[in-house]
């Protein structure tokens, strides 16, 4: 974990409540694709945690979505503001597990996370398939950014407004390998259900600090109670008791 | 440059800045980020007697100024912190530690501190009589002087540390309750635990938390944490460890010229990890701007006109 000041390069709307900033910063302290960060927002106690949807040499680029007041102002932060920022958070994906065809499975504001391992895995040289689920058509993002790394991506929406019409689950293809996923909390046990090989989620949770001090994201755990800041928010499916 | 250094029943600090219990662990995770020697000491995790896992989540919502909390005391219990967590903490921090201690019975509270009393690296037991969180116990005992005297005199006499009680704002006279203590045998007093509060989520129609109701840290609480211990320093003799909203070396001085002999600083350190750091590096300086030559020697000045 790092402070960092980060300055923003820009803050787009990817869809109508889903926003993509870019910054430039150290993000030294970032190890891998899964890792989050902690966005301080002025005149808001808490800070946001935001998983990292790319990094590069010296820039980070966070996706989130306009869920509360917090976040609404964030988005209309401009360039050339300044946000400090706690950088390498949590625990990333085992990218060692990816076999040759890994399987990525995002919802909504879920796929983020899962750009960079993508781009991560490719990078490896692996064959990537990508399932990403949104409710509609006008919420999809970063279909494209997919495809140009060279994954294999299907697009699922809940009313069938584009692509495959259905949740996640009902794009799974026959032989789904190691798969990652992350999305909503309903999302992630249905994959959990339907996919009988490993892998891994990330979760979310509502956090207080984000490095494992306040005991506010706990959950428990095949090997007892985990924080979802610190010991994950990637965890591997053993781990998660939701078949219980 | 000026002292800091503060008497705390017996222990000298170097500093008065005490990061709270329940916003620092047991101490070794922020040891990554600095040298956590340079703290005056810290309270470490609210620890029972059996391991709790606490209540469900969400256990955190965001207020003006601040955050509600439900954690609920979780922790391994007190025999892994004494057999895990101690030994951790040892490898990174030199000093004597205060050690938090709830329960849910008199005999809890007794059996807990008795032993983390024995262990060297204690240097202060902190009964927390004032957890919101809990259901039968934490708060219940510290809302009434009569109970609040009686866990107190019972782990007085099961402990040869200094024992201060850490007291909640959710009562009428926080004063009357300070005062039971000190006749009961405390060495001390910390205040305050956090204000209990709510939040309601508009979209669900329900409580955010798990636990319905949580407690009120942050800046929010300072003014009202402040008067509490301007009270409490007036009604007892025993040192008085101020908290609430701290979040600057100004606000550990407000507390100070309240009547507090040392200063705890909790929910800051989850916004900002070097919080209590920076509190103690920023302390010389604005000992400085206001001609403060010793901490020890304006504590409570500004009950004398």
């Amino acid at each position: 974990m790092k402070e960092v000041s980060f300055r923003i390069l820009s803050n787009r709307p990817l869809t109508g409540e889903v926003f993509e900033m870019k910054l430039s910063g150290d993000v030294s302290d970032f190890r891998g694709p899964g890792q989050f960060a902690e966005v301080a927002l002025p005149g808001f106690f808490l800070r946001r945690p935001i998983s990292a949807a790319d990094l590069g040499e010296n820039s980070l680029t966070l996706i989130y979505k306009t869920v509360g007041k917090g976040t609404g102002s964030m988005s209309r932060l401009t360039p050339g503001a300044e946000l400090s920022i706690l950088t390498g958070l949590g625990n990333g994906y085992d990218l060692s597990r990816a076999g040759e065809t890994p399987l990525l499975i995002g919802g909504g504001v879920g796929v983020p996370p899962l750009y960079l391992l993508a781009k991560r895995l490719r990078e490896e040289g692996k064959a990537v398939r990508a399932i990403l689920g949104f409710n509609t058509k006008s919420e999809i993002f970063y279909e494209e950014e997919f495809r140009a790394l060279g994954a294999g991506v299907t697009v699922t929406t809940v009313d069938g407004s584009a692509g495959t019409k259905g949740f996640v689950t009902d794009a799974l293809p026959e032989k789904p390998g190691y798969f990652y996923a992350c999305g909503p909390l309903p999302m992630l046990r249905a994959v959990y259900r339907a996919v009988p090989g490993a892998g891994e989620f990330s979760l979310e949770e509502r956090m207080g600090c984000g490095f494992g001090a306040c005991m506010g994201c706990t959950i428990e755990t095949a090997s007892g109670p985990k924080r979802v800041c610190r010991d994950g928010p990637v965890f591997r499916k053993e781990e998660l008791l939701w078949g219980k | 440059m000026g002292k800091m250094s503060v008497d705390l029943c017996g222990i000298e600090l170097e500093n008065p800045v005490i990061p709270a219990s329940g916003t620092f662990g047991f101490g070794y995770e922020f040891a990554e980020l600095y040298d956590i020697n340079r703290l005056g000491t810290f309270s470490f995790k609210g620890t029972t007697l059996y391991p709790r896992f606490g209540n469900p989540t969400p256990r955190i919502a965001e207020t003006p100024a601040g955050m509600l909390n439900a954690v609920g005391l979780q922790n391994p219990g007190v025999e892994k912190v004494i057999a895990e967590e101690l030994p951790k903490l040892r490898r990174v921090f030199s000093k004597k530690v205060m050690a938090n201690v709830s329960g849910f019975s008199e005999e809890e509270y007794e059996k807990t501190a008795a032993l983390l009393d024995k262990e060297e690296i204690v240097g202060w037991i902190e009964l927390n009589v004032s957890c919101p969180n809990v259901h039968g116990g934490g708060m219940s005992f510290g809302t009434d002087p009569d109970r609040a005297a009686r866990v107190t005199e019972r782990v007085k006499r099961a402990v040869k540390k200094p024992l201060i009680v850490k007291l909640s704002p959710n009562v009428t006279d926080v004063a009357e309750i300070a005062r039971a203590c000190e006749a009961a045998g405390a060495d001390g007093i910390s205040l305050i635990n956090t204000l209990m509060g709510m939040r309601i989520d508009p979209g669900t129609r329900r409580p955010i938390l798990g636990n319905v109701t949580g407690g009120l840290s942050g800046p929010a609480v300072f003014p009202v944490a402040l008067r509490m211990v301007w009270q409490v320093y007036e009604a007892v003799k025993i040192p008085v460890v101020g908290m609430g909203g701290v979040t600057s070396a100004e606000d550990a001085i407000e507390m100070i010229l309240a009547g507090a002999t040392a200063v705890e600083v909790g929910a800051a350190n989850l916004t900002d990890p070097m919080a209590s750091l920076k509190i103690v590096e920023d302390l010389p300086r604005v000992m400085e701007k206001y001609g403060i030559d010793s901490l020890a020697d304006v504590k409570g000045a500004a009950h004398h006109g």
